[in-house]
């Protein structure tokens, strides 16, 4: 695994290199009324599926990370996910749900991201057991911060020579996206003040309030005119991007996730090998220096 | 020792909510902290905007509750620091008395406190600003019991979140400001429509009221692993 990781890094460099010719190239057309302004949409929108990926992510590992503190909740949150699932997915294809669903939202759009939740749910309980569910939240919220600040940044840059404002401050896609923000940055800043040595479990609580809070947000500002287009892709009303933009679009989306994936990835192991040697650290003055401990440290250990 | 029938959730709640209450009617720390602190917002705010009638029925709704968010979070701060002294925290982890009940009595401790608070400041805030309501003025009474306990109920457990970190008193606002968002716009915008008149309150306040019972319902789903939290 840790010989791919040059591989994987050169590999996604070039992916990147790809991603930022096509967005450019004379051969992806240009807008017809923002002309070649709009050409940031391929940095913009990528990043923010990127970080609500990455957000959501974090999600799904806090609440695994709080179930699995006791075997009966474990069972029981097992449960309620899959009932998530099969409720969701069967309530978006039912007519009195669908009136509620905003014009241009597809159900069966709604219904995979709802069958999402239990998929994540499984795959990362799998992968990800005990405390590395811990170390995927930190991972996720920290890279995830990143990429939403480059939202933040991107979208006023974008806004002002298209809207003619930097800042639209009803608008119902950017208030989300900056109270999703200022949740996770709250989120790191617990974990770096917190001295408490169930860090995790405070920071997993955070994060299970702030996934309950962004729906809220949504709603609160459900009244307030959208300056934002309507969803474009997958939508069904008004206008629909042009399948080439749409290509350039996706190949971004998966150069900048594969970008994310190298950085968790060694965000990951970083946080590991800090565990471990904050580990063999307590156990040391425990044990008084110059013992056994000492060959514990993954520094001094023989490459594996 | 308290006996088995005595540690029902509701004699708890009781207990600790009077025990608050009689601790603070003799102390009065909160309530004299967040009255003068809350008496300095409405005083700052009029001279940096004295404004006439009209304008001012637009912004006193924000006015009144940002002042009244900042206040409580003086109120907040102190509610678990008193329990830290003499280790009372570390004797009711140990007793058999349900967690739930504790925070139930703190957060309603915090609402009555808080309550007092707006009962006393919302008198100085008409005076000051010279508003009368357009719109139906008892829609204002929901308004504020709900967006008092939503700002309280997240305002309590939050401060109990952050009693374990470094500089805790700046970490309760850095945790609870970003999650009261959707309360803080809800209050703000309900109020200024029943002041102007202009439109109905009606969704502001079924927004408040799943506010607080989704917030409510997490917060005690999770004090229990917030209180063994040491």
């Amino acid at each position: 695994m840790k010989r791919l990781f040059p591989i994987l890094s050169v590999l996604t460099a070039i992916f990147l290199a790809y991603a930022l010719y096509l967005a450019l190239s004379k051969t992806t057309p240009t807008d017809a009324q923002q002309g070649d302004v709009y050409r940031i949409i391929y940095y913009h929108v990528p990043s923010a599926w990127t970080a609500f990926l990455l957000f959501f992510i974090n999600f799904i590992a806090s609440i695994q990370y709080l179930a699995s503190r006791k075997p009966s909740t474990q069972t029981a949150a097992k449960w309620v996910v899959i009932a998530i699932g099969i409720v969701g997915l069967v309530a978006c294809f039912l007519p009195p749900v669908q009136r509620l669903l905003p014009v241009g939202m597809r159900p069966s759009a709604v219904a995979t991201t709802v069958l999402l939740i239990p998929i994540f749910y499984f795959v990362i309980g799998k992968y990800f057991p005990g405390d590395n569910l811990d170390v995927l939240a930190v991972t996720t919220a920290e890279v995830g911060v990143v990429f939403c600040t480059i939202v933040l940044v991107t979208g006023p840059i974008w806004a002002r020579p298209v809207w003619g404002i930097w800042w639209a401050p009803g608008d119902i896609r950017l208030t989300s996206t900056l109270v999703l923000w200022l949740i996770y940055v709250s989120y790191l800043m617990l974990r770096r003040f917190s001295n408490s040595a169930e860090t995790q479990m405070l920071a997993a609580a955070l994060a299970v309030f702030g996934a309950l809070d962004v729906p809220l947000v949504y709603f609160s500002i459900w009244f307030f005119r959208t300056q934002h287009p309507q969803p474009i892709i997958g939508g069904n009303s008004g206008g629909s991007i042009d399948p080439r933009m749409l290509h350039v679009l996706l190949i971004s989306w998966m150069a900048f996730l594969c970008f994310a994936f190298l950085v968790c990835w060694s965000r990951f192991r970083l946080e590991l090998l800090h565990r471990e040697i904050d580990g063999a650290h307590a156990t040391e003055s425990l044990a008084g220096p110059g013992t056994a401990a000492y060959a514990s440290l993954p520094l001094n250990r023989s490459p594996r | 020792m308290t006996p088995p029938n005595n540690s029902s959730l509701w004699a708890v709640t009781m207990a600790t909510l009077m025990k608050d209450i009689r601790l603070e009617w003799r102390s009065k720390d909160a309530l004299n902290s967040m009255l003068f602190f809350s008496l300095l917002v409405v005083v700052i705010f009029s001279f940096s905007f004295d404004p006439l009638a009209e304008e001012s029925r637009h912004i006193v709704g924000g006015l009144v509750w940002v002042g009244f968010l900042f206040a409580s979070v003086t109120a907040l701060n102190q509610t678990w620091a008193r329990e830290l002294r003499n280790q009372v925290l570390d004797a009711y982890r140990v007793s058999p008395a349900p967690a739930n009940a504790l925070f139930l009595a703190k957060a309603l401790g915090n609402f009555i406190f808080v309550g007092v608070l707006e009962a006393l400041m919302t008198p100085l805030f008409v005076i000051f600003y010279n508003v009368r309501a357009l719109g139906p003025a008892w829609q204002l009474v929901p308004i504020a019991i709900l967006g008092t306990w939503a700002l309280v109920v997240n305002g309590t457990f939050f401060a109990a979140m952050s009693l374990r970190t470094r500089s805790r008193e700046i970490m309760l606002p850095l945790l609870l400001f970003p999650i009261s968002i959707p309360a803080v716009i809800a209050m703000v915008q309900g109020t200024t429509s029943i002041l102007t008149g202009e439109e109905s309150a009606h969704f502001w306040i079924v927004l408040l009221l799943t506010y607080d019972v989704v917030f409510t319902t997490a917060c005690l789903a999770l004090f229990g692993m917030i209180l063994q939290a040491e």
